[in-house]
């Protein structure tokens, strides 16, 4: 099919006001030597990242990952091809990093960065969700996301941020959480909870707030509170450790595990949310530090959380510090802690979304690939009918919701809707072949994204549900074990 | 180079600041006909069942600072509407754009933010 030059050239984000901007650290509107900075940050990054420094060196043009980007399969605008993505910042250092690009830059595609070009930057490093297709198609390993988070960063270190990243980072550090949910309407929610589940269920199911000496920290997105399906999935963890006979705390202090640091590139951002964690445990003299669904709190967690906020030696070294709910779900299971019951979801007939940042930005469990079977194991284990999408869009080449990175927000909605029609005909065709029925992810991000553009492809916003929704549904609470 | 520019919606003359996206600014602007004239850019009229989820959001809000989470707002609708009428498809059914974001615009209250 033919690329459409600029077809996406006019959905960006908003930009961030001046309030916004100085909360965080950052001038409030475009500075005047801009040009000069944005060049000069470029220089550090590079320097500071040998990933990123792959990324300006090491592209060969061979076309790998042109079609690969679920933007540019979606837009066809020739500027989502990762490549294209990638020169948009490779052009700018090539021209005042690199000796041909200083001297014959018509040679290497070397271009003086001015306004137009900085516009692109803002566009389209927001038009990528970080999701790191691409990275497996490139024959040397190119990771666009590090393209992007870092010059999402410059962007914001000469006043142009994101209005949507800043204002969650921002509530973050003031109320604990990215809805600014307060802890007394935490408390309240949980209160709910506690009293639906046992309407619904008949057992005393309770879902702890800053209890000191818990065992377990459990630190899982605020979309966990508010929305569906995504409290469905933490009614699951509740009940799979109430059945566990494990004892657990929130942290009105550490209310969040998404981290937005990461997508905006921000270290020192991605440092202070981690912080919060890492106090919170302390405060609360848990043992262990377990992440609900949220796919790139998991990435932040696996990946950074020791580097980032050092020190974690207090938790007990018998346990991965930290560790995934689903790792401990999965593992209660094997061992017949707890039983999962197939005909409690017997209405069911689901298929699962591997989320991008679990599947190629992390592992789970201590099997090779268990960031695949382990999801899988649980969901075969809690519903009978359980079908793959076509295997191009499934476990390492999955296909990100189309609202990853910091994209969930609404006045990218055209992007994000095509953007997902890629994962929309996978899903499309295992309805058709298996009549299925729902699609089952693991992180708050998927999980919003698919209910809201679910309706634009004829399905019901209800049609996504959480990893622990269907675990918990099928889970048997009665069996004394 | 444009910074993020602020709206501004008119409610029975007198101009109101909202955001970008049509959420009002400062909440003490809130009228009915704040609702009203909002709804009805939307081409939505404005039934007694939408005023309740309105009516229980701002109390919900007066209380603790923040909209109420989905299961709370279920539940409260159902104790106002009847048993029937505690599920989000219902509230979805009044509000097609999500009872978050498009009840919370029209009762005066900020965005709800974060992954929703």
């Amino acid at each position: 099919m033919s690329i459409k030059p600029q077809a996406t050239k006019h959905i960006k984000p908003h930009l961030a006001n001046a309030e916004q901007q100085e909360a965080l650290g950052f001038p409030g509107q475009l500075i005047d030597n801009w040009q000069e900075k944005v060049i000069d940050l470029l220089g550090e990054k590079v320097n500071g990242s040998r990933a990123l420094q792959v990324a300006m060196d090491a592209c060969m043009k061979c076309g790998a990952c042109t079609d690969k980007c679920h933007y540019y399969q979606g837009t066809k605008d020739p500027n989502n091809m990762p490549v294209a993505r990638q020169d948009l910042m490779r052009s700018v250092y090539k021209r005042h990093y690199t000796f041909t690009g200083k001297y014959l830059p018509w040679l290497v595609g070397a271009k003086e960065l001015d306004a137009d070009l900085l516009q692109q930057w803002y566009t389209y490093f927001h038009q990528c969700s970080q999701c790191r297709r691409c990275s497996v198609y490139c024959p040397v390993g190119i990771d666009t996301s590090e393209v992007s988070m870092a010059g999402r960063d410059i962007l914001a270190q000469v006043g142009m941020g994101q209005k949507y990243a800043n204002q969650v980072i921002g509530k973050v550090a003031l109320k604990g959480n990215n809805l600014g949910l307060p802890g007394p309407a935490l408390k309240d929610t949980l209160l709910g909870l506690e009293e639906d589940v046992l309407e619904d269920t008949g057992v005393a199911i309770r879902f702890p707030i800053d209890e000191a000496g818990a065992d377990i920290l459990l630190v899982t997105p605020s979309a966990d509170f508010f929305a569906e399906p995504h409290v469905d999935g933490l009614i699951g963890y509740a009940k799979v450790l109430h059945q566990a006979g494990v004892s657990w705390t929130l942290s009105s202090q550490a209310s969040e595990a998404a981290n937005f640091g990461l997508f905006v590139g921000s270290e020192q951002h991605t440092r202070e949310m981690a912080l919060r964690i890492k106090v919170a445990a302390q405060d609360l003299g848990v043992k262990r530090l377990v992440f609900g669904e949220c796919g790139h709190a998991w990435r932040v967690a696996q990946n950074h959380l020791k580097d980032l906020v050092q020190g974690l030696d207090f938790l007990d070294a018998r346990y991965p510090i930290p560790q995934h709910i689903a790792e401990i779900t999965h593992e209660l299971w094997q061992q017949g802690t707890i039983r999962l019951d197939v005909t409690k979801n017997a209405q069911r007939c689901i298929t699962f979304h591997d989320s991008c940042n679990v599947a190629r930005a992390s592992t789970l469990g201590k099997v090779k690939g268990g960031q695949y079977s382990i999801p899988r194991d649980l969901l075969k284990a809690s519903c009978a009918r359980y079908v793959e999408m076509p295997s191009h869009t499934t476990q390492q080449t999955t296909l990100c919701c189309g609202g990853g990175g910091g994209l969930l927000t609404d006045e990218l909605m055209e992007l994000r809707i095509k953007g997902a029609a890629a994962r929309m005909n996978a899903f499309d065709e295992v309805i058709k072949q298996h009549q299925v029925t729902h699609m089952v992810a693991m992180c708050a991000i998927c999980k919003s994204q698919f209910s809201t553009i679910f309706p634009e492809f004829g399905h019901a916003f209800d049609s996504v549900l959480s990893l622990h929704q269907v675990v918990g549904d099928a889970l048997d609470l009665t069996s004394s074990l | 180079m444009t910074s993020a520019a602020e709206s501004v919606l008119v409610v029975d003359g007198i101009p109101l600041q909202t955001d970008e996206e049509g959420y009002l600014l400062n909440r003490e602007d809130w009228t009915r006909n704040v609702a009203i004239t909002m709804a009805s850019n939307d081409g939505v009229e404005l039934h007694d069942n939408h005023w309740d989820v309105i009516q229980l959001l701002q109390e919900y809000y007066e209380n603790y600072e923040i909209a109420p989470a989905i299961r709370i707002l279920t539940k409260a609708v159902g104790k106002k509407l009847g048993k029937d009428k505690a599920n989000s498809r219902y509230l979805y059914e009044l509000y097609p754009q999500g009872p978050a974001k498009q009840a919370c615009r029209y009762a005066g209250l900020p965005k709800p933010t974060g992954c929703v």
